[in-house]
């Protein structure tokens, strides 16, 4: 399903005046492709990206996939929870692991929050380590790992559950441009798998030759003349 | 518990400092209630153990309350009480803490002269005139044995022999005597004129009811209580057993502060585990359970160990110290640890309710 981020606008309280963090975004991502999305430090970037994720509710707009309306300024914290549990993944710019599961744990995790046995999601967590190279340390915790080692278990772990929208955000800020680019063209490959609406923001344009579309963000707006549609 | 009982696993040493602490918590209110409920049997067993339904008392004013040290009744108020409808038995029970004397030794005991056949010496025992029967302990303080001679209060008697179960009235050992050999022990002062008298008088009545017992008190200027009740008129009860219920009140309550301090402590420190959690959609309900869960895991190992800690070292204390450790002293107030810091755990865990992951996520 497609995922519609239509006229959000997300505005903070900053002392005793505002700050527009986005002003007035409207963006289609495709399923099954990845928009990549560019543009210097503050400038709304993970802002855009929190409210897709619904971690922060937006001031004026909404969020669809497919037909369905699945954020608004109204939408309650509980909804937004089962939003982010049932049909979105999370890659964050740094790789949030919980600190006394193991790899394969982080994974299983998923099945235990929807009240399921976490072996049911073993079969599915074993395949997406080894997509990932990292089936012989499944059973390592995310202190025996290496930086680029626990960015990839939190990519299986965003995908383990087969969401209809990913999110990335920046996955390469802590990589080199090589490792950077083999992130993300993880990413690109896995989600298209899947046909996951993915959107992916980054500063770095050199990595991104994989992604569909890129498009860039300045001082809270989309440059709509900066939209570039990659050739697959 | 997923994710709560791998965090314990993972934390082996912040989960050992405070099973640690719930166990030496729990060690203390359990240890503290059994030496309460000890203390108590000390000051009272002799009076509980009666095998009666009332203890009738005459106190100088009609007003006051029951005090075995005041009380006396006459052979005219018990026998009225034998003659009341419903009454099966009136006998006279003589109460007296007094010295007693052996070839070896010198001991306070409490005499209670009971007139022989009252039923109220612990079978198959009973009392004989110029005789006095010794409890375990009362034995072993005088260190007599049958057919030994002792004094008890002034009056010279031969020991009939060993009891077969250990009462005490007050922290002394008690010895039975006959009704009329206790007059020279507890009847001072009493009026020549009202012929032996005694302490209070022991009801059996099981059918009798509150109305018919408060007209038998109105008629004979007695009050009536059960041998439960009756502790409250032993002198050592009433005080000591308020200061050591207060202290246990205290030590339970502040287990609960000390227990909820620790989840508050613990809970801040996972709060970048809980920003994660809620960001990969769990709801605040699964984010509670698993949160008390892993407090009750705390709770129930620590618990479990300090009861068991009480009970072996109440198994190895010496005789001399007074501890009963059963149900309503061990599993009863560890119960209640359980629940209470349970509650403070759950005050200090609510705080998961207000964290903002999108914020707790950029700050860690």
């Amino acid at each position: 399903m497609d995922l519609h981020l239509e006229s959000i606008r997300l505005v903070y309280p900053d002392g005793g005046t505002t700050l527009t963090a986005v002003d007035d975004v409207t963006l289609t991502v495709p399923a099954g492709t990845t928009t990549a999305l560019l543009g210097p430090s503050g400038a709304g970037k993970s802002s855009l990206l929190a409210v897709a994720a619904g971690l922060t509710r937006p001031t004026a707009g909404q969020v669809r996939i497919g037909r369905d309306v699945v954020m608004t300024p109204t939408t309650s914290v509980a909804d937004a929870a089962r939003l982010r549990l049932d049909r979105i993944g999370i890659v964050f710019q740094s790789p949030q692991l919980l600190g006394a599961l193991t790899a394969l744990e982080q994974l299983e995790l998923h099945a235990h929050l929807r009240g399921r046995r976490p072996s049911s999601l073993r079969p599915r967590a074993l395949e997406l380590l080894d997509a990932v190279g990292l089936a012989d340390q499944r059973h390592k915790r995310p202190a025996e790992l290496s930086g680029g080692q626990r960015q990839r278990v939190a990519i299986a772990r965003a995908l383990v559950t087969e969401p209809q929208v990913l999110l990335v955000d920046e996955p390469t800020s802590a990589l080199d441009h090589e490792r950077g680019t083999r992130v993300v063209e993880l990413v690109t490959a896995l989600a298209r798998r899947i046909d996951a609406a993915t959107l992916l923001v980054s500063h770095d344009a050199a990595t991104l030759a994989t992604v569909d579309t890129t498009v860039r963000m300045l001082d809270a707006r989309l440059d709509e003349e900066a939209v570039d549609h990659a050739l697959r | 518990m997923f994710v709560a009982l791998r965090d314990l696993r993972h934390a082996r040493g912040r989960f050992v400092l405070m099973s640690v602490v719930v166990v030496l918590i729990t060690f203390l209110v359990t240890f503290l209630a059994s030496l309460t409920a000890g203390l108590a049997r000390e000051s009272t067993s002799a009076v509980t153990g009666l095998p009666v339904d009332r203890l009738a008392f005459s106190m100088p004013q009609p007003d006051d309350a029951p005090e075995f040290t005041a009380s006396r009744v006459t052979a005219a108020q018990w026998q009225g009480w034998a003659a009341q409808d419903g009454v099966e038995r009136a006998e006279p029970l003589g109460v007296a803490t007094t010295r007693a004397e052996s070839a070896a030794t010198t001991a306070a005991v409490t005499a209670l002269g009971v007139d022989p056949g009252s039923g109220l010496v612990p079978a198959p025992a009973d009392v004989a005139p110029g005789t006095v029967l010794l409890t375990p302990a009362a034995a072993d303080a005088l260190d007599a044995h049958a057919g030994d001679r002792v004094s008890v209060g002034g009056t010279d008697l031969t020991v009939a022999g060993v009891a077969g179960t250990d009462e005490s009235f007050a922290h002394t050992p008690v010895v039975w005597t006959t009704l009329d050999d206790w007059q020279t022990v507890g009847a001072q002062g009493a009026d020549p004129a009202d012929g032996p008298v005694a302490t209070v008088v022991a009801l059996t009545a099981p059918d009798v009811d509150d109305a018919a017992l408060a007209a038998g008190d109105e008629a004979r200027g007695t009050t009536t209580v059960t041998p439960r009740e009756a502790r409250s008129a032993v002198s050592s009860f009433a005080g000591e057993n308020t200061s050591l219920t207060t202290m246990q009140a205290f030590l339970v309550g502040i287990s609960a502060l000390v227990v909820g301090a620790f989840f508050t402590v613990w809970t801040i420190g996972r709060t970048g585990d809980v920003a994660v959690l809620k960001a990969l959609g769990a709801s605040t309900r699964y984010l509670l359970r698993d949160a008390l869960g892993q407090a009750a895991v705390v709770l129930v190992v620590g618990v479990t160990t300090g009861t068991v800690l009480t009970a072996a070292g109440a198994a190895l204390l010496p005789g001399t110290l007074p501890v009963v450790v059963d149900v309503t002293t061990t599993v009863v107030p560890a119960a209640g640890l359980v629940v209470l810091g349970l509650a403070g755990a759950a005050v200090s865990v609510a705080r998961i309710t207000r964290v903002d992951p999108h914020a707790a996520l950029a700050a860690r």
